[in-house]
């Protein structure tokens, strides 16, 4: 990364695609403005006062004109509406089984936790080929994560799970960057997003190491945290399962159904008594001020893993 | 052209009719009040400019040597919040709008003179409070104010900033009243509605907008002191709020605020095309409701700045449609002044060069303004030097340029006197260099990645930031020079005339300065407006 490029590196199918919109998008627009500089020069010297030039019949009007010049130059932009809305589109729809990672923002880092449990600080290792989707909130004000080579940026919201989905295919170093005002050290916080063939992503992982997993962390942290009172298997409270209810629809006390995703369980963390399952007191105290967001996360991938490990506890 | 009749004595001018200071404080003229204003902004427009000044010199280099981190938060914050809302704002309505709207319509004033001076006095006010915010420490939020940085988290004189612009805000919706007011009650008789003259038609859809969107700035304005002041839980998630929310409400304003910026400067540059290519402009009504048009679908585009925000994916596709829908009428004013020009009588003069250096930036401001409503490019260059170019291209490349188009049009009007054209034109060239120098390498910055508001960058982005400081001294130097050739020509201009560009217009068949009630008698209106070639004796 040195010398003074003109073209950011694009490492990416969608990176590579929304270059080529720019540059169709570019060709279309050049050749219909360059003849209205062209014009605004040449009638401006062909016509100066004095000039021998014929003025004879000038039209001061003409709507086939007007109408010709808005409706074509319109109609031929909405290609690029409806190309660059169709990318937009397949970014917020990420594939099947991609590697999650969450990110949480603050300022001013950038924290990153894989679900092995090896996390990192203002550095993302990512593996070349995979489809990475990252997971991301603020602790305080909003953030936005921007990884210029794959032209990609979404902000990074307190109180909101957001995410972004990428599928790197070179490998190298490239820029992270913070692009939403976040105060003071704004312009500092970034790092590097660290493209690696999925062999050394592997051994990046080894080596950087962990006690636990992300889902372990979790379960250690729901006994800690006194979730396990409750929602434990030998609790004598009456506290609805978690076991197999992450992604499938719950029934709540007015009657609606809402899908358990990782939103509806951090507000169920902070905000408890706003969507009560049926058939349920609610009586949970609200952990509000109280789990920091990566504990949050933790307690989230621990609830997901007893969905995907199918376990009963009962 | 000029006889000896023509040559107003002293005592007759709207300028000589009272020398104290007594007398332009408590002035009711809107022709003294447009100097008042004139005073006010210039003074504003030099404060912005220094922090400008502080930030391009800033970005010399890589890493931060100027400023600390904090300091230079607080000069882009203080250089946006005194460009938009204490220069760009106010410009050409407050000052060429009060002067001419009613000469042109044929009245004597505005229809509320003294709402006229009152709106001078709350927009001074507003103006004070945001300099006391500048002088007590500054505002390290950005413009923009977005929450909860802005309400929570900041340490700076946010309350104080915000105040002064709620304030100012009111100045601008009694502007805008009074205008509509005036131009619909006191034309003059056999004025009609396409009898008009193109620039009171763009401040006529100029001053709706002040009128409706103004209100939604103060009201959140309000909200983000309530949070900040009284904790009351509005944008914070912590507090129960939502941060998007302030966006929505800032920029429900904000967006149409551009087109408070840019539609009055369409005004100017309608009157400066057709005056000097010496022709009747083309598809005059088409361009009068283009900017009506501009107005009505500009109040729909406003989501099309949170793209990456977390707002809905529908809700962005819809914004990024009507996005591209209100580039049309604006279009629709390039190519018809474009027309103008053919096969007329075209005068080679300085107003016009900043009439063509306006439609070629605002061009440029244009196209770029759809790349980045098209929904994945802006995923990339949005909160980028893209963005800082795009929108400079628009507000100085377009509105300043238009400013400088109707100073030099209008300034024989207001004085008397004839600017030295010479060194108008050399000013003009200059400034369009100056600019191209400044805010072209930004477009690159940003595609490469530059985000904006950056205090220090990556090293790989320093020559182009070099190309783009030294533009920013070229630029200063240019906009230096007309305010010193404009002060010479108020005792050494040439004398002026009623009508130095052979234009058509009321305000070319009045005296210059106009006398201190503009019409001995109310002028009756038989034909339409730019007839040309004029003939002598109408």
């Amino acid at each position: 990364m040195n010398g003074a490029p003109l073209w950011p590196p694009a490492i990416s199918q969608y990176a590579r695609e929304a270059d080529w919109i720019v540059f169709g998008f570019t060709a279309l627009l050049t050749v219909l403005v360059v003849p209205i500089f062209a014009a605004l020069v040449w009638f401006a010297i062909k016509y100066r006062r004095g000039s021998p030039a014929d003025r004879r019949h000038r039209i001061s009007h003409s709507v086939a004109i007007e109408i010709a010049w808005m409706a074509i130059p319109f109609a031929l932009s909405l290609i690029f509406f409806v190309w660059a809305a169709d990318l937009f589109y397949r970014l917020y729809h990420p594939p099947g089984g991609a590697l999650v990672i969450d990110v949480v923002a603050k300022q001013w880092m950038w924290k990153f936790q894989h679900p092995g449990g090896q996390r990192e600080i203002d550095e993302l290792h990512v593996p070349m080929g995979e489809p990475v989707e990252l997971t991301m909130i603020s602790q305080d004000v909003i953030h936005s994560l921007f990884l210029p080579a794959l032209r990609i940026k979404q902000d990074v919201l307190p109180g909101r799970y957001t995410s972004l989905w990428f599928n790197a295919d070179r490998p190298g170093e490239y820029l992270l960057e913070c692009a939403e005002f976040c105060g003071t050290e704004h312009s500092h916080m970034g790092g590097r997003l660290i493209v690696l063939a999925p062999a050394e992503y592997q051994r990046w992982l080894d080596r950087t190491g962990t006690d636990e997993t992300l889902a372990a962390r979790g379960e250690r942290l729901f006994r800690n945290y006194g979730c396990s009172g409750c929602h434990g298997a030998n609790s004598a409270v009456r506290a609805p399962s978690l076991a197999g209810i992450f992604g499938r629809p719950v029934p709540l006390s007015d009657g609606s159904t809402t899908i358990a995703d990782a939103r509806y369980i951090r507000d169920s963390i902070l905000m408890p008594r706003s969507q009560v399952v049926a058939g349920f007191q609610p009586i949970m105290p609200s952990f509000a001020g109280r789990i920091p967001e990566e504990d949050l996360i933790a307690l989230i991938a621990y609830i997901q893993s007893l969905a995907d490990s199918g376990e009963a506890r009962q | 052209m000029s006889t000896a009749a023509e040559i107003i004595a002293p005592s007759a001018t709207y300028l000589t009719a009272g020398y104290r200071l007594r007398s332009w404080l408590l002035t009711t003229d809107h022709k003294r009040i447009a100097i008042l204003y004139m005073t006010t902004i210039t003074l504003f427009f030099f404060i912005g400019g220094a922090a400008a000044a502080l930030i391009r010199l800033e970005l010399f280099t890589p890493q931060g040597d100027l400023l600390t981190d904090d300091g230079y938060n607080k000069a882009f914050t203080m250089h946006a919040v005194v460009m938009v809302w204490l220069f760009l704002i106010p410009s050409i309505p407050t000052t060429f709008g009060n002067f001419l709207i009613p000469i042109m319509i044929g009245a004597k004033d505005l229809a509320f003179p003294r709402l006229n001076l009152l709106s001078w006095y709350i927009f001074v006010l507003g103006g004070l409070f945001v300099l006391y915010s500048l002088v007590a420490g500054g505002v390290d939020t950005g413009w923009t104010f977005y929450t909860p940085y802005s309400t929570l988290f900041s340490n700076s004189y946010v309350v104080a900033c915000a105040t002064g612009i709620f304030i100012t805000g009111f100045s601008s919706i009694l502007t805008g009243l009074n205008f509509i007011v005036t131009i619909h009650k006191l034309r003059a008789p056999g004025m009609g509605w396409f009898r008009l003259r193109l620039f009171v038609w763009s401040h006529y859809a100029t001053a709706i907008i002040l009128v409706l969107a103004t209100p939604v700035l103060a009201l959140s304005l309000a909200l983000n002191i309530a949070e900040r002041v009284l904790g009351i839980g509005i944008f914070d998630p912590r507090l129960g709020g939502d941060p998007l929310l302030w966006q929505h409400l800032f920029w429900f304003y904000s967006h149409p605020a551009v087109y408070i910026m840019i539609l009055p400067s369409m005004a100017v540059i309608s009157e400066l095309v057709a005056a000097f290519a010496q022709n009747r402009i083309f598809g005059y009504r088409f361009v009068a409701f283009s900017s009506l048009a501009i107005a009505g679908i500009g109040f729909l585009v406003w989501g099309h700045h949170m793209f990456v925000a977390g707002q809905s994916m529908y809700a962005s596709m819809a914004f990024s449609f009507l996005s591209f829908l209100v580039a049309v009428p604006s279009a629709v004013k390039v190519y018809n002044w474009t027309a103008t020009l053919y096969k007329g009588q075209v005068m080679i003069k300085a107003p016009l060069l900043y009439a063509i250096g306006f439609i070629g930036l605002f061009v440029v401001g244009g196209i770029t303004g759809l790349f980045l409503a098209s929904l994945a490019i802006d995923v990339h260059v949005t909160d980028t030097y893209f963005v800082i170019a795009h929108f400079h291209y628009i507000m100085v490349g377009g509105a300043v340029t238009a400013y400088f188009g109707a100073l030099h049009f209008w300034w024989p009007k207001m004085t008397g006197r004839m600017y030295p054209e010479g060194w108008g034109i050399a000013a003009a060239l200059l400034i369009f260099l100056g600019f191209m120098l400044t805010f072209f390498p930004q477009f690159v910055l940003g595609y490469l990645g530059m985000p904006r508001r950056y205090h220090t960058y990556d090293p790989q982005f320093q020559v182009l930031n070099v190309l783009s400081s030294a533009g920013t001294l070229v630029l200063a130097a240019a906009y230096l020079i007309p305010l010193v050739y404009f002060a010479w020509s108020l005792r050494y201009g040439r004398i002026a005339g009623p009508n130095p560009w052979a234009a058509d217009g009321l305000e070319w068949t009045i005296p210059s300065p106009p006398p201190e009630h503009n019409f001995d008698e109310t002028p009756v209106i038989t034909r339409d407006p730019y007839q040309y070639p004029l003939r002598d004796g109408t």
